[in-house]
């Protein structure tokens, strides 16, 4: 039993500079993941969840860059790690799977091609015993006819074989950590269910930790052990799944659950955030959120909030300051 | 059927669309294949009663949008017809004035607010353009006013229409174009999968917009959809699709509490369950086949954990189901094998 958490991120910064000035995507994130964990990150379009997971795995985009903060995987720094260095921790020890399985996967390059020289690059085998683990990989991920299916090409296998394939790309070398970027957004719904299912599956069998990046609460509901809501560049709330879903304490999570309609049938109407995510470069003072908050009141409005204690978890949110005397629950019916 | 029944103001029967999809003629002699067709949407049959939605939901491929595009015209039917107040759209000329009025009644909202309004002209004009090409108002401020009265009714604000679309998020532009489509004054709106692009937040704007628009105007819906938990809010009816055809259609309540069809049942059981009841799941085998070269029989057999010699062999019908108020294209349904299982 160790006491050092798989992956620790503390403050990180990622920054973009621009023309106008520098835009601040990722603002002072902390998380960490223990070793199996499945934690989900969840969020609209703009928060910086897949930034989180580039950051992470060290594929973000240039000019986009770390700005401060660290990132440590088993307690090894990652973050500050030479290209070439860095180039060996991803894949051996972080794996990724992307949200569209026809682009990450090379279409010149038969699926065996690709599987194969992903295991001989990180494990010290044989192309004999790579094959060997490429079929059995593969088998794993429920490809039938394995073995034949290894001279196929992408384009002969439909989206959700595809999207197997990946995941057993990013296992190929038994990896600690698999970042999942909206693995199951470009699927349909009962193909979705068997890759969640294949992924949970998995990385039971392999101790591997997951981080789940969606904007599908059910699929986390479904899959993580815990979630954090991301809201422009920050984690809003974060907790046990259960406790955040069933007891959100961030205003804009519960504006977010009650926005999901549900298969009761039972709500009338949805819950509705007035306006939309502030852009990066007119992020408001004080709480990201505050214009759009219904119980937001002056502090909201001149001091950001950091995580803090709530519950089970912790929300970002003065509401759950135990200085204001509110408990935050006075909405989350 | 004890209550009276309401005027349907959109029947469609036997509606169908094929699609040719073989290779150029040189590669067919030189590679001696035959002709491909691809059966998008087959044999569909539904009617909608005024003020009522009525759902389409299905995987991709399913053939939900083939269907919304012919019930508006923008694809031509290779089979069946399609009534408007009992107009059949495929026997008037398209520029007879019936078919002109018909026009201006139905409107279509598209899934990418992104990609349906024109980058180049401003919010005002867009907005303005049904009104002109219908002749509804004629001079400049009467247009104006109209177009100011509709952004407000989206909740916009009358100046928006300064703007052009790239000024605007995803939710404004969908917004946008819902103003678009009530410009014309229509009945009967064919939304296709309206809220795909846009995020939950968001989502819930539009559509609360949609049914506080609907309850204002009397408008009639039908809505297409990938997600089912959207149709439920939606919908009073809703029809499921599978490679082309109708294989339930009932109201809401009763398709969720009673899915009759095997895949209805299979796509219930698919989504992801937010109330985390532990419900089991039970892993959906398979995915949809090949369009072009559908199974024999009933095109799910190859998926379904009910299928026997019938299905593999002969199309089923939709008929009524023993429960409610679906009715059912399936075999084992029909033959109340399907009771048997969990």
């Amino acid at each position: 039993m160790t006491q050092i958490p798989l992956l620790s991120v503390k403050n990180l910064r990622v920054e973009f500079p621009t023309r106008h000035g520098v835009l601040t995507a990722i603002d002072g994130i902390s998380f960490s993941l223990r070793e199996g964990e499945v934690l989900g990150v969840v969020g609209e379009s703009g928060a910086g969840k897949s930034l989180t997971g580039a950051a992470v795995i060290g594929l973000l985009e240039p000019p986009g860059r770390i700005a401060g903060g660290e990132i440590r995987l088993k307690g090894e720094r990652i973050d500050t790690l030479s290209p070439a260095a860095l180039r060996r921790v991803r894949g051996k020890r972080i794996g990724m799977v992307f949200q569209d399985p026809l682009t990450s996967l090379n279409p010149l390059f038969t699926i065996g091609d690709q599987i194969i020289e992903t295991i001989m690059t990180h494990l010290p085998v044989s192309e004999v015993e790579a094959r060997k683990r490429a079929i059995a990989l593969l088998e794993e991920v429920g490809i039938p006819a394995a073995a034949q299916r290894l001279s196929a090409y992408p384009h002969q296998f439909s989206g959700g074989m595809r999207q197997r394939v990946v995941i057993a790309l990013a296992l190929c070398a038994e990896p600690e950590l698999v970042i999942a970027d909206e693995p199951t957004t470009a699927l349909d719904v009962s193909v979705q269910a068997q890759i969640i299912h294949l992924l949970q599956r998995i990385c039971r069998d392999h101790r591997t930790a997951v981080m789940l990046i969606t904007h599908d609460m059910g699929v986390i509901a479904e899959t993580a052990d815990r979630v954090a809501v991301m809201y422009s560049g920050r984690i809003a709330e974060i907790g046990p799944v259960r406790h955040v879903i069933a007891k959100p304490r961030h205003p804009y999570t519960v504006g977010l659950m009650g926005a999901i309609p549900t298969l009761s049938g039972d709500q009338q109407r949805l819950t509705q955030i007035p306006g939309a995510m502030p852009r990066l470069d007119a992020i408001p003072d004080g709480c990201a959120f505050n214009p759009r908050c219904a119980r937001a009141f002056d502090r909201c409005r001149q001091e950001r909030p950091n995580l803090m204690p709530a519950g089970e978890g912790e929300a970002a949110c003065w509401l759950v300051d135990p200085a204001e005397g509110t408990t935050g629950e006075g909405e989350t019916a | 059927m004890s209550a009276p029944q309401p005027q349907p103001v959109v029947e469609v029967r036997g509606l169908g669309r094929t699609f040719d999809v073989s290779r150029p003629w040189l590669n067919r002699v030189l590679e001696r294949q035959p002709k491909a067709f691809l059966k998008a949407a087959q044999d569909i049959t539904f009617a909608i009663d005024k003020g009522e939605t009525f759902a389409l939901v299905g995987e991709s491929g399913s053939g939900k949008s083939t269907v919304a595009k012919l019930v508006v015209g923008l694809l031509e039917a290779s089979a069946g017809e399609v009534r408007i107040d009992g107009i059949d759209m495929r026997r008037q000329t398209p520029s007879s004035a019936a078919m002109r009025d018909l026009r201006r009644r139905i409107q279509m909202i598209f899934q990418d607010p992104y990609a349906s309004l024109n980058p180049r002209w401003r919010v005002d004009r867009i907005i303005a353009e049904p009104i002109r090409a219908f002749g509804l108002e004629h001079s400049r401020q009467a247009i104006a006013a109209r177009v100011g009265e509709l952004l407000e009714l989206v909740r916009l604000h009358p100046r928006d229409g300064q703007k052009y679309p790239h000024e605007f998020s995803g939710g404004q532009r969908q917004r946008i174009c819902i103003a678009r489509a009530l410009a014309s004054r229509p009945e009967f709106l064919v939304c296709d999968e309206p809220t795909s692009a846009l995020d939950v937040s968001v989502q819930a704007q539009i559509l609360n917009l949609m049914r506080d628009l609907q309850d204002e105007f009397g408008l009639t819906y039908l809505f297409i959809s990938h997600d089912l938990a959207v149709v439920r809010h939606m919908a009073r009816r809703i029809g499921v699709m599978y490679l082309g055809r109708l294989v339930e259609i009932a109201a809401s309540g009763d398709l969720f509490a009673r899915p009759q069809h095997p895949y209805t049942r299979m796509l219930m059981e698919a989504i992801p369950d937010l109330t985390m009841s532990g419900r089991p799941r039970r892993a959906v085998e398979g995915e949809i086949p090949n369009p072009i070269s559908p199974p024999s029989g009933c095109t799910f057999h190859p998926r379904c954990p009910l299928a026997n010699d019938r299905c593999r062999r002969e199309m089923p019908r939709l008929g009524r189901a023993n429960a409610g108020s679906s009715t059912v294209a399936c075999h084992a349904v029909e033959e109340g094998r399907a009771d048997a299982g969990p």
